[in-house]
């Protein structure tokens, strides 16, 4: 991958002098690259990666198997578009194996989940059956570790 | 009372303590205070060879291993070596796996030196060439590399150093403190020196995977070279493996031959479940070690424009993960400048001349920290500086 999309992945917040710096290329190359990559849809936004479990204690998250009946002219995308328009789905991806579709949701809490679920996903024209998986506990997301990992156990200086 | 002082060996006694220990011993003893002052890799040792070495503890790999290293081992760092070099060593003669590239160094030396014998000491350098040439009563000269050569060893400078009891070169490149490379036109002049003379070197090559901008070449890929040097190299630095203490040195038969014995007498064996990580460290890592390049590269960048920026002068390191801006320009000493910025702003680095007296005027400031820490460090500096 690009270096310059690297370096946004584990960081977004550099600025584009610093990224430029980083990188080999003046800010402005940096800023004109970026709305390259933004045009194009490469970059799609930027968000920081939030602990929920610590940022509010009672949220919860579903992962959930969807089984569907693919249309015959649109395949799995039709459905697939019905259900990301739902504000509480973060993500939806259509996967080979036994199922077809994988939803993920955040909600306030259990109930409002459940409640989406029965109401909302399974009662959708083509949704066959869900399976839904409660996150219990998350260990590690966009490549960062939610537990703090030992500090820096170094020395303050050493040859 | 026993006078101990007394019985201690003089060589011993006369040992320099390294001038980092103070600035250790200061740093410690304060709080909250942010360093850019080691000489180690942040990152973790990668997964996989952390697993390997759970594995090997698992299934009972506790006992010593052949002297020269476990025989797989020395087929992968051969392997390894003609990967990077393509200069071969036969694993079964010519390879010793050592207690980190320190005892490799340290092995070479006192295998080579007899009481008399120069030694030439390429410095700014890692700390621990010449105490060891002492201890061995040879007599370490050094050869003060400059920064409008970038801190590389000019052939001139070398030919003007060479005497008739001159035994030894030691070449540390990349170099810890000045993070400056040898190019191969740089070691073709310097080989040309040395071809048909009996000097052999000693070329410290521990961080030969940290380069930037530039493959590493290493000196015994020039002709007539392989034959006169002793290559050392090790995990601690490439894999961020400095805990494992494993290294290895490569050279001719007769000079392992007798390497071999100070090793099998002082040492036995290197640590054995550390010997089975760096099997899996050589095989697999090749992309974790390129990760941890690029990263390096992109704080060198940031860090080097930052300094120079708040008005330290500072050499473009092409290699291991240090720079070392002048600080002259303050006015002050190198200690006096760490002294001040430890105890006024709170930052640990270490003064250039605790890596040999021609360092003096110069910081060492040590990349091997998240960007993050950097750019703090580096606010606190430039309030230092104003
Ligand atoms: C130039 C150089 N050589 C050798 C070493 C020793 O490394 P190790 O004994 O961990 O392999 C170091 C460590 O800082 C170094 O900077």
């Amino acid at each position: 991958m690009d270096a310059l999309l690297e370096l946004l992945k584990s960081n977004a917040r550099l600025s584009n002098e610093e990224l430029g710096v980083m990188t080999g290329m003046t800010g402005k190359e940096v800023a004109d690259k970026i709305a390259a990559y933004e045009k194009a849809g490469i970059i799609k936004g930027y968000t920081a990666v939030i602990n929920d479990e610590l940022a509010d204690k009672n949220a919860v998250t579903a992962f959930i198997e969807v089984n569907v009946t693919p249309k015959a002219d649109f395949g799995f995308d039709d459905i697939a578009r019905t259900i990301m328009r739902f504000d509480e789905v973060d993500s939806v991806t259509l996967m080979s194996g036994s199922f077809d579709l994988a939803v993920t949701l955040s909600g306030s809490d259990y109930k409002e989940i459940a409640l989406f679920v029965a109401r909302r996903l399974s009662t959708l024209e083509g949704v066959v059956a869900t399976k839904t998986h409660f996150v219990l506990k998350r260990f590690k997301e966009s490549g960062l570790f939610m537990e703090d990992e030992s500090a820096d156990e170094r020395g303050m200086v050493s040859p | 009372m026993i006078d101990y002082d007394k019985l201690i060996a003089k060589k011993c006694r006369e040992m320099k303590p390294s001038g980092i220990r103070k600035f250790f011993d200061l740093a410690n003893a304060m709080e909250g205070v942010i360093s850019l002052g080691v000489g180690e890799p942040d990152f973790q040792t990668p997964w996989n060879v952390r697993h390997a070495a759970i594995t090997a503890l698992e299934k009972g790999k506790t006992k010593y291993t052949a002297n020269s290293g476990l025989s797989e081992l020395r087929r992968a760092i051969s392997a390894k070596t003609e990967r990077d070099t393509g200069v071969h060593y036969d694993p079964d003669s010519e390879i010793i796996v050592t207690v980190g590239g320190s005892e490799g160094i340290d092995i070479a030396i006192r295998s080579l030196i007899d009481p008399g014998d120069e030694v030439l000491v390429v410095e700014p350098c890692f700390v621990c060439y010449s105490p060891i040439v002492s201890l061995c009563g040879g007599v370490p000269v050094p050869i003060t590399t400059r920064a409008q050569d970038r801190f590389r060893l000019t052939a001139e400078q070398l030919k003007a150093a060479i005497t008739p009891k001159t035994k030894v070169l030691i070449l540390p490149f990349p170099n810890n403190p000045t993070g400056a490379v040898m190019e191969r036109e740089d070691l073709e002049a310097v080989a040309e020196v040395l071809r048909g003379t009996d000097i052999l070197v000693l070329t410290d090559e521990i961080y030969s995977a940290l380069t930037y901008g530039i493959k590493h070449f290493s000196i015994i890929q020039l002709p007539g070279m392989r034959e006169r040097t002793i290559y050392v190299n090790g995990f601690s630095k490439a894999y961020s493996m400095t805990g494992w203490r494993l290294g290895y040195i490569c050279a001719p038969q007769p000079l392992v031959k007798q390497m071999l014995k100070i090793h099998q007498y002082g040492i036995m064996s290197s640590p054995t479940i550390s010997q089975y990580a760096a099997i899996e460290a050589l095989e697999e890592c090749d992309a974790d070690v390129e990760k941890m390049r690029r990263e390096y590269d992109q704080r060198r960048r940031y860090l080097v424009n930052a300094l120079n920026s708040i008005g330290l002068d500072c050499f473009e390191p092409q290699g291991a993960f240090y720079v070392f801006p002048s600080i002259k320009s303050t006015g002050l000493s190198s200690e006096e400048f760490c002294e001040k910025l430890l105890y006024e702003h709170s930052v640990a680095v270490v003064p250039g001349n605790a890596f040999g007296e021609c360092g003096e005027g110069y910081i060492r400031i040590s990349y091997a920290y998240s960007i993050a820490h950097i750019k703090t460090a580096v606010q606190r500096i430039k309030e230092f500086v104003g």
